[in-house]
């Protein structure tokens, strides 16, 4: 084990599947800037600098894929994808079914997304519950430098379109170029926990739909992806202080949905909140208590989500995004009591 | 043509945002900043040209026309420090600007400035015939299709549009060139576009060629393209770490030290003096924002105080001097009405 940044971690992955199979590439705007190492080690025939025109090289990647390559393509923030949404969901997500399951398209989308710096609703989406509606579409969402390798590996061996979230306050370059985080003048709350963190030696697949529990608890389950993961692990902290034992689940990946770990660990504690930072109408935290309900259980349920479009000022912006406060708030209204929180 | 006009424009807009800069740094403004600085020339030269009900569709860098359109400097800065009585409360910061006024919109997407401005042309010419509407936007948007796809349908549809190609060479830390196919120009003549190419750091070139483009396309004889060529001081955003890594190597490069080497010399990809090369080509991207920045023959401020201060040093002082008060004055209003003058954490 040694230790990583979290985007150290995804770039470490992706350069060993690189040197491992030269079926792969790398496609994306400001490659050779933003995606310095690799560039380094793999060169301007690997690494593929494009125009502005996230539809037509999305719209390649797909077919490159179909035709024996293996691109990532890096589509710098997840709110870009609405102007290349077309190959993905018209395209990439279809072909399994539409070629009778005789064809794939075993394409990466590698995109940053999430908020909490004060970038406005343009640039701090998070969008994978609306990614991960779409059939044919996996989407993964890492929480630690671990997970984000392990996913990364899995990703790139898996043979149809995967979409890849690295969130913008784990995977710190994205703060460095975009936040302003050099400015000594700014604070920007950032999940030590989720940013550095121990790696294994040699990366390995971690598969997708295993969720992981990251802390057992009786009293009530905490769902979440990405930095909700911590926002949840800090309000289960302050919880047990006050005698309420909460566990906190990773769901790690949003589609599949590791409908076995839900319903395991909600059999336990009836008492579900989802923290999830995509939009809260019609997404994953409605899923979560889907997919719990289907199986016949019973269980109270609130959902800490992104209320609205995020808007631009970081004092409006925090009442919008989920943060610890507004989970202790859903635990005080779920169980009913009065916890001096 | 008044030179004095629009060197007034032009220094208040700089020097606006010079202070929007230093609000940025000092940690009163969140997210990103792309400030117009070094594109003053060519928003002066056609927004002094443009008439009441005329439309702005712009992108991410739209502070300079606004400030020349009227929007009041005050409303912009408290938008930028987020603030409840900024110009759109505070939720949409300096992307996001919006006044249905001014039939202003932004945006943070590279190229929907482009079907942007074809709908404010085309109510234009239903509801308001005679006025006009203008799309901005770089020239690494012009890679976009829909960009493209909106020169086609301007001309299809025969609208009272310029389209304005605000053109630094870089599509953010990419030279456009490396992305681009065919001639840009060119590129939009074929879609059967009226194209004209300007140096955007000379104020009269930009005027005149507005007004040409302007008279054409108000007069109804379809949708124009005016190219400027321009250079962007604060680069892409302010502090890009590109340029932070020229200005402040020993700071920036050797945190960056370790993950070099071990790209140098971790097993697979290419050749060992390939990957030298490659280090260098990504330093080099460093040294070319650093030296788009240092541009300074093709800052338009300069080239046009030059001009005016050999015709009347005191009349240009005086103006100056009024123009720094004036910025200085909203600072200190803006701020003093800032109840916490708190930073954004």
């Amino acid at each position: 084990m040694s230790v990583m940044k979290f985007g150290d971690a995804i770039q470490d992955a992706i350069a060993q599947s690189m040197g491992e199979d030269p079926r792969i590439i790398l496609i994306g705007e400001d490659i050779h800037a933003y995606r310095m190492k690799l560039f380094i080690q793999f060169g301007e025939e690997r690494l593929l600098a494009t125009p502005i025109s996230e539809s037509s090289f999305l719209g390649a990647a797909v077919t490159a894929s179909m035709a024996g390559l293996r691109p990532i393509v890096d589509l710098t923030l997840v709110d870009f994808i609405a102007v290349a949404m077309d190959p993905l969901m018209n395209h990439a997500a279809k072909l399994e079914v539409f070629s009778g399951g005789k064809w794939n398209a075993p394409l990466v989308v590698w995109a940053a997304c999430g908020g909490g710096y004060g970038d406005g609703g343009q640039h701090e989406q998070s969008l994978w519950g609306w990614l991960a509606h779409i059939p044919g579409l996996t989407v993964a969402v890492p929480s630690n430098p671990a997970d984000a390798g392990g996913l990364m590996t899995a990703a790139v061996e898996h043979d149809s379109p995967v979409i890849f979230l690295e969130h913008k306050m784990l995977a710190d370059y994205w703060l460095e170029w975009m936040g302003g985080s050099w400015r000594e003048t700014i604070h920007i709350d950032v999940p030590a926990e989720g940013t550095v963190g121990p790696v294994p030696k040699k990366w390995a697949a971690i598969p997708f739909g295993k969720a992981a529990i990251r802390k057992e608890g009786n009293d009530l389950t905490l769902f979440s992806v990405g930095v909700g993961v911590h926002q949840s692990m800090e309000a289960a902290a302050v919880l047990e202080k006050h005698d309420v034992s909460a566990g906190v689940v990773d769901l790690r990946s949003v589609s599949p949905l590791d409908v076995e770990t839900i319903c395991n660990t909600m059999a336990v504690t009836g008492n579900m909140i989802v923290v999830d930072e995509d939009y809260r109408g019609f997404g994953l935290s409605a899923e979560v208590a889907a997919v719990a309900l289907e199986a016949g259980l019973k269980f109270n349920y609130r959902r800490v989500c992104t209320n609205g479009t995020i808007p631009y000022a970081r004092r409006l912006e925090e009442q919008v995004l989920p943060n610890t406060n507004r989970i202790l708030e859903a635990v005080v209204d779920l169980l009913d009591t009065n916890l001096p929180i | 043509m008044d030179y004095w006009e629009l060197y007034q424009l032009m220094l208040h807009s700089r020097l606006f945002e010079e202070c929007v800069k230093q609000l940025f740094n000092d940690g009163m403004i969140s997210g990103e900043m792309h400030l117009g600085i070094g594109e003053e020339a060519i928003a002066a030269g056609v927004i002094s040209q443009l008439s009441p009900g005329d439309a702005l569709a712009l992108d991410h860098r739209g502070t300079p026309q606004l400030l020349m359109w009227g929007i009041e400097p005050a409303a912009l800065l408290k938008e930028f420090l987020g603030r409840e009585d900024g110009l759109c409360n505070g939720q949409g910061g300096h992307m996001h600007l919006f006044s249905a006024e001014h039939l202003s919109a932004s945006s943070g997407i590279v190229g929907a400035s482009g079907p942007a401005g074809v709908g404010f042309a085309l109510a234009a010419k239903r509801l308001r015939p005679g006025t006009i509407s203008t799309a901005w936007f770089g020239e690494g948007a012009t890679n976009e299709g829909t960009m493209m796809e909106a020169w086609n349908l301007a001309v299809v549809w025969q609208l009272p549009l310029l389209f304005i190609c605000k053109d630094n060479d870089y599509s953010i830390t990419t030279p456009s060139q490396t992305v681009r196919g065919g001639h840009l120009t060119e590129k939009a003549r074929s879609f059967g576009l009226r194209t004209l190419s300007v140096n955007g750091a000379d104020i009269e070139e930009v005027w005149l060629g507005a007004k040409e483009m302007i008279e054409h396309t108000r007069s109804g004889h379809g949708p124009v393209f005016l190219h400027a060529r321009c250079r962007h001081f604060e680069n892409h955003f302010i502090g890009m770490q590109s340029a932070r890594m020229a200005n402040n190597p020993l700071k920036e490069i050797i945190p960056l030290v370790p993950g070099i080497t071990k790209a140098l010399f971790r097993r697979g990809g290419v050749p060992f003096s390939e990957r030298l090369r490659n280090v260098g080509a990504t330093l080099g991207v460093a040294a070319s924002s650093k030296s788009e920045s240092q541009a300074k023959a093709d800052d338009p401020i300069l080239r046009t105080r030059f001009k005016l201060a050999a015709e009347d040093a005191n009349r240009l002082t005086g103006l100056e001097d009024n123009i720094q008060a004036e910025i200085q004055r909203v600072l200190n209003e803006v701020l003093s009405s800032n109840n916490a003058l708190e930073k954004i954490r």
